[in-house]
């Protein structure tokens, strides 16, 4: 292992192409914890964010006028701001006021980071959803009903799994986003693949080699996701269902 | 007949003029110019707290222009200050505009291509963290583990990491790094002991410290225009003298700050010779 290692120190030596992340224990280390980190976040945010678009899709046909005028304003309120002040504003405005009483802040960057953008790519998974939703047809809703389904059973067991096909497309197109989006919480300082990046690129002053690197990986973790989404969107195809 | 008179005395004009050049270009002493002139231009920070920055009538004070007046007291001239910044330093030195330049730079061996950087260091900053008092914190090890706010792409970031084991925070600005040391996001907050001690003079900061010692100095650099050889020894000569005497230490406390670990340093070192 350590040849392998050393290899790319004699790359650098020869051709001036400094890649410390290969011969350099520490960058190694470091630059690993970070794609790691950024495949955490990416997965907690999808998982949360599909949650909060399956049930805010459903409050959605609430009977409450005030429960639709919350939603309403949550769903405004993440999708006119730009992800990263919103980021700012949980982290330095929202948790500088949210401390235990010991003087410790109460959610760390990384849960602001989780909990931010999984609001945000929510508001965007809700319209998703709705979309879906809208498009079965309401004749297939009065059969359900006549069935004696209950409203919930309805969404449950009929409703959300057409609506669910209807909208993948434009879902995973969203997640793929959110994907890349996890890369701006390095502006509060979440270890996370763009922050190890740069960190390594100011310490060792190799900007081109780092910035390749990273380009190569986020081409290659949004590549496998969207060949698995490809792959399961072609499993859940209905025959005779559309086009 | 007149004509070629008027032509000869052309010539033997411009003839007296080409050949007085070369003398001209040998007597490139700064020194004798500011003498005759009888002031020395320095050029100095205007916004950097306590180093050169406006007193509440509009006239530069601090450190710097302090150790300026020195020079021209020396040399029996009149003090005139230049403000300067970062980006125009270094230019202002070598177009003339200056005679000296005594303005927070940082020695680095690409500056050192475009002035003269004098020797001996008149100054340096080192790295420090600033912490709150509560945290009783003695040592660079007690931080092993422990979140430390950090300024992305500092040249000291990854060595504190490596040899203290400390987690970084890294964040773009100094505002983002002090909101999220207030907010407690970390237990310090590592950069330049000068940017720290200059920030302890305000009173946001007042149940913080600087407790433990500075390592890893960065040399600052006075500079002198590339090619005066007399001035840079004179200027050499004037370092050695301030931190034999203790006159860097001096105007720090005059400043209200607590002393530099590299001023310290100097003053031991040159009383040691």
């Amino acid at each position: 292992m350590e040849a392998f290692y050393l290899w790319w120190r004699w790359l650098y030596d020869t051709t001036g192409i400094n890649l410390t992340i290969f011969y350099d224990a520490f960058d190694r280390t470091r630059f690993v914890a970070g794609f790691f980190t950024t495949l955490q976040l990416s997965a907690s945010c999808i998982f949360l964010s599909v949650v909060i678009g399956v049930v805010g899709a459903w409050l959605q046909g609430s009977r409450l006028v005030i429960t639709r005028h919350l939603l309403y304003w949550y769903i405004q309120f993440f999708r006119n701001t730009p992800p990263l002040v919103q980021l700012y504003f949980f982290y330095f405005g929202v948790g500088a006021l949210l401390k235990t009483p010991g003087g410790e802040p109460m959610v760390s960057n990384v849960a602001w980071a989780t909990l931010g953008l999984a609001m945000y790519a929510g508001a965007f998974n809700i319209e998703i959803f709705r979309s879906g939703i809208e498009s079965v047809p309401r004749a297939t809703l009065e059969a359900a009903q006549s069935f004696g389904f209950s409203r919930l059973q309805a969404y449950r067991h009929i409703v959300l799994p057409l609506a669910f096909r209807v909208c993948l497309p434009a879902l995973n197109n969203n997640l793929v986003n959110l994907v890349k989006t996890t890369s701006i919480a390095y502006a509060i300082a979440v270890p996370e693949m763009l922050y190890v990046a740069s960190q390594i690129w100011s310490d060792s002053n190799n900007v081109k080699e780092m910035m390749n690197v990273l380009l190569l990986c986020y081409v290659a973790l949004v590549g496998v996701f969207v060949y698995v989404m490809n792959r399961w969107e072609r499993a859940m195809k209905m025959p005779g269902f559309g086009a | 007949m007149f004509k070629s008179l008027t032509v000869k005395l052309a010539a033997l004009a411009a003839g007296a003029a080409f050949s007085a050049l070369p003398l001209a270009a040998q007597a490139q002493n700064i020194m004798d110019q500011i003498k005759q002139r009888g002031t020395l231009v320095v050029g100095v920070k205007a916004d950097y707290k306590p180093y050169g920055f406006r007193d509440p009538a509009g006239k530069i004070v601090g450190i710097e222009p302090d150790l300026a007046q020195d020079v021209a007291t020396k040399l029996g001239v009149k003090l005139e200050l230049v403000p300067v910044v970062s980006s125009n330093r270094m230019q202002f030195l070598d177009q003339g505009k200056i005679d000296l330049m005594i303005a927070t730079m940082n020695d680095k061996p690409d500056r050192r291509k475009v002035v003269y950087i004098v020797e001996p260091s008149y100054y340096a900053s080192m790295t420090n963290v600033l912490t709150l008092k509560s945290n009783k914190l003695k040592d660079w090890n007690e931080l092993k583990g422990k979140k430390v706010c950090m300024i992305q792409g500092a040249w000291y970031n990854k060595k504190l990491q490596e040899d203290y084991g400390m987690e970084a925070l890294a964040f773009k600005g100094t505002a983002e790094a002090f909101s999220a040391l207030k907010a407690n996001n970390c237990v310090g907050f590592a950069y330049d002991d000068t940017f720290i001690l200059a920030s302890l003079l305000e009173p946001e900061w007042k149940d913080y410290e600087m407790p433990l010692k500075s390592i890893l100095e960065d040399p600052w650099g006075l500079a002198v225009k590339l090619g005066e050889e007399n001035f840079y020894k004179f200027m050499s000569e004037m370092v050695k003298e301030w931190h034999r005497s203790g006159r860097i230490v001096a105007l720090e406390k005059k400043y209200g700050m607590a002393n530099t670990g590299y001023a310290l340093q100097m003053q031991t070192q040159f009383n040691k010779k």
